[in-house]
């Protein structure tokens, strides 16, 4: 019995050191932002006197009422309507049997490996050309297109897995297919609703790359997108880098607390079933 | 009863309003993803500073790709980087799943904490390690507390060493992915499976490469075309943490082709250098797939 105790000691001490690791620079920047703007620190030093102000000066030096209200403007136009977008083409091509649907979904899943990169460059003289660069809906309408792939394949793979008697009902008749999905099949289907909701929140709120190439203006960056840019001014000022760090990281940190169950479903299922 | 001409044409309709159902999703993905897609891939082959007419370029921005002197190192950078992002994690990740064969209580809290770096903005997720990995930052002073301060640096600024230290961010982000997914994967082996290899006098290793490694191809090879991605099409951590730095040491695809399109104006190159790194992409994809097939 003894060994079996170790053991179990042993995993719990692998496993406590490991989160320690990945815990520590949270610890770290924690630590940072509550000295003294512009001091002088070093390592896991305790602040001498507990600063607060960092929080209030980074939010003012960069300009964060602007960059967290794009940030929430972008966040409120993608997710609903990829939602919609998805939740409507997941249903289509998981029970209505739509001409060339079979290739379309393994085109959205191959769709998954493209990096941005490929697109982004095209695309900003693309929008430019029809006035949608330094656009909110630019930015909104390029981000849905990017979280198309996983959001469809998601909502697809949730349909296909409902009771087929549920389905039927729009099988037979594919005017009535409408009420069937509305009535039906979205009241039941919340969790993975949900679910798909929140990432999409999540990868507006972190996309970086696409927002900074298309908001030129400064002042339409999001959050993430304008701290990429604090940094190069106040790159030695670690304790007001460190506080708006945490400014950015801090909404997507309590979502993430809160519905920990649907990110981590999310995105281990969402990546196994493919 | 319907007869069977009723019932083609209700089939028949069906399919139709199956494809206004998935138009939106399809217009906007070809739209605002595909067509950009292609377009870059045109764009590719011509000089182009975004302003002034085009000349056709046929391809010599892909030979140089191939043969300038800053861009062939940010591919090879981009490979160094899978070792850091995808191998190191996915090793980890198995031989953590092998230590804690058997579950441990408490799962869920550790899951919580071992997930966290894939929610978080990777621009955050730099400006943190830039002050750990600073002089002064908690990296040096561990050196220091177990007598190895003779190794102390400014690591993100050291010709050496900047490329390993960016890497192993990656390693601190992905670790824990690949780690709740092999996790999850274990869980659903059959546990007779373990008391036939017990029987036949396998121990714990026999156990893991008899039982647990072929049952998590799926995770294994999820987890690795996902932090392969993440390796070769980095931008964001490179991009606050060295940009590059010190002497085009940590150059990446990905912020070399945002310098070029965006501060440099050459759009061909910078579309050019984007194919390559998804052609290289795809490659990499498909020889993981490949490898970790299931023999038929």
């Amino acid at each position: 019995m003894n060994t079996a105790r170790a053991l179990t000691a042993g995993r719990h001490l692998v496993l406590i050191l490991m989160a320690t690791a990945i815990l520590l620079p949270f610890v770290s920047i924690v630590l940072a932002a509550l000295h003294p703007s512009g001091a002088q620190i070093s390592g896991l030093s305790l602040p001498g006197e507990w600063t607060w102000s960092n929080f209030a000066d980074a939010w003012r030096e960069a300009n964060f009422s602007r960059l967290v209200l794009s940030s929430i403007i972008i966040a409120a136009g993608v997710v609903p309507l990829a939602l919609v977008l998805a939740i409507l083409a997941g249903y289509s091509l998981a029970t209505l049997d739509p001409p060339g649907g079979r290739a379309l979904s393994v085109g959205f899943v191959l769709g998954l490996t493209l990096p941005i990169e490929l697109v982004v460059v095209a695309l900003y003289f693309d929008l430019r050309q029809v006035g949608l660069t330094n656009s909110y809906l630019g930015v909104i309408l390029a981000e849905t297109a990017l979280f198309m792939p996983f959001g469809v394949y998601w909502m697809q793979n949730h349909f296909a897995s409902l009771p087929r008697e549920l389905l039927e009902a729009a099988r037979v008749d594919g005017a009535r297919s409408f009420t069937v999905l509305a009535r039906v099949l979205v009241p039941i289907s919340w969790p993975a609703i949900t679910t798909l909701g929140l990432l999409y929140f999540m990868w507006s709120w972190n996309q970086f790359l696409l927002v900074i190439v298309l908001m030129q203006n400064p002042d339409l960056r999001t959050a993430p997108s304008g701290l990429g840019f604090f940094v190069g001014q106040y790159s030695t000022n670690i304790p007001l880098l460190s506080a708006a760090s945490l400014i950015v990281i801090g909404p997507i940190v309590l979502l993430y607390l809160i519905f920990q169950r649907n990110f981590v479903s999310g995105l281990t299922q969402g990546a196994i079933k493919g | 009863m319907v007869d069977a001409g009723t019932r083609r044409r209700r089939w028949t309709r069906r399919r139709l309003v199956g494809l206004l159902y998935l138009a939106p999703a399809l217009l906007v993905y070809l739209a605002f993803a595909i067509w950009p897609a292609i377009h870059t891939v045109y764009l590719s082959f011509l000089h182009w500073d975004g302003i002034l007419p085009a000349t056709w370029a046929g391809l010599s921005n892909y030979t140089d790709v191939f043969t300038d002197s800053t861009l062939g190192p940010a591919l090879w950078h981009a490979v160094v980087l899978i070792l850091f992002f995808a191998v190191i994690p996915c090793g980890f990740g198995l031989l953590m799943t092998a230590l804690l064969q058997g579950g441990v209580r408490g799962m869920t809290t550790y899951r919580v904490i071992f997930f966290l770096p894939q929610v978080l903005p990777l621009v955050a997720v730099g400006i943190t390690w830039r002050w750990l990995y600073n002089e002064d930052g908690l990296v040096n002073h561990g050196l220091s507390a177990v007598g190895l301060g003779g190794l102390t640096r400014a690591w993100l600024g050291d010709y050496d060493f900047a490329l390993i230290a960016l890497g192993l961010i990656g390693t601190w982000a992905m670790s824990g992915l690949c780690m709740v997914l092999f996790l999850a994967g274990v869980q659903k082996v059959d546990a007779s499976l373990y008391e036939a290899v017990a029987l036949d006098g396998g121990g714990p290793v026999r156990k893991f490469f008899a039982v647990t490694l072929p049952a998590l191809r799926g995770e294994i090879t999820i987890a690795s075309v996902i932090t392969t991605i993440a390796a070769l099409a980095s931008f964001d951590l490179v991009f606050v943490t060295t940009n590059g730095g010190p002497a085009n040491r940590t150059t990446v695809p990905g912020l070399l082709v945002y310098r070029l399109a965006f501060n440099e104006s050459d759009i061909g190159r910078a579309s050019a250098l984007a194919v390559v790194l998804t052609l290289v992409v795809i490659v990499f994809v498909t020889a993981i797939r490949l490898a970790t097939r299931e023999k038929a």
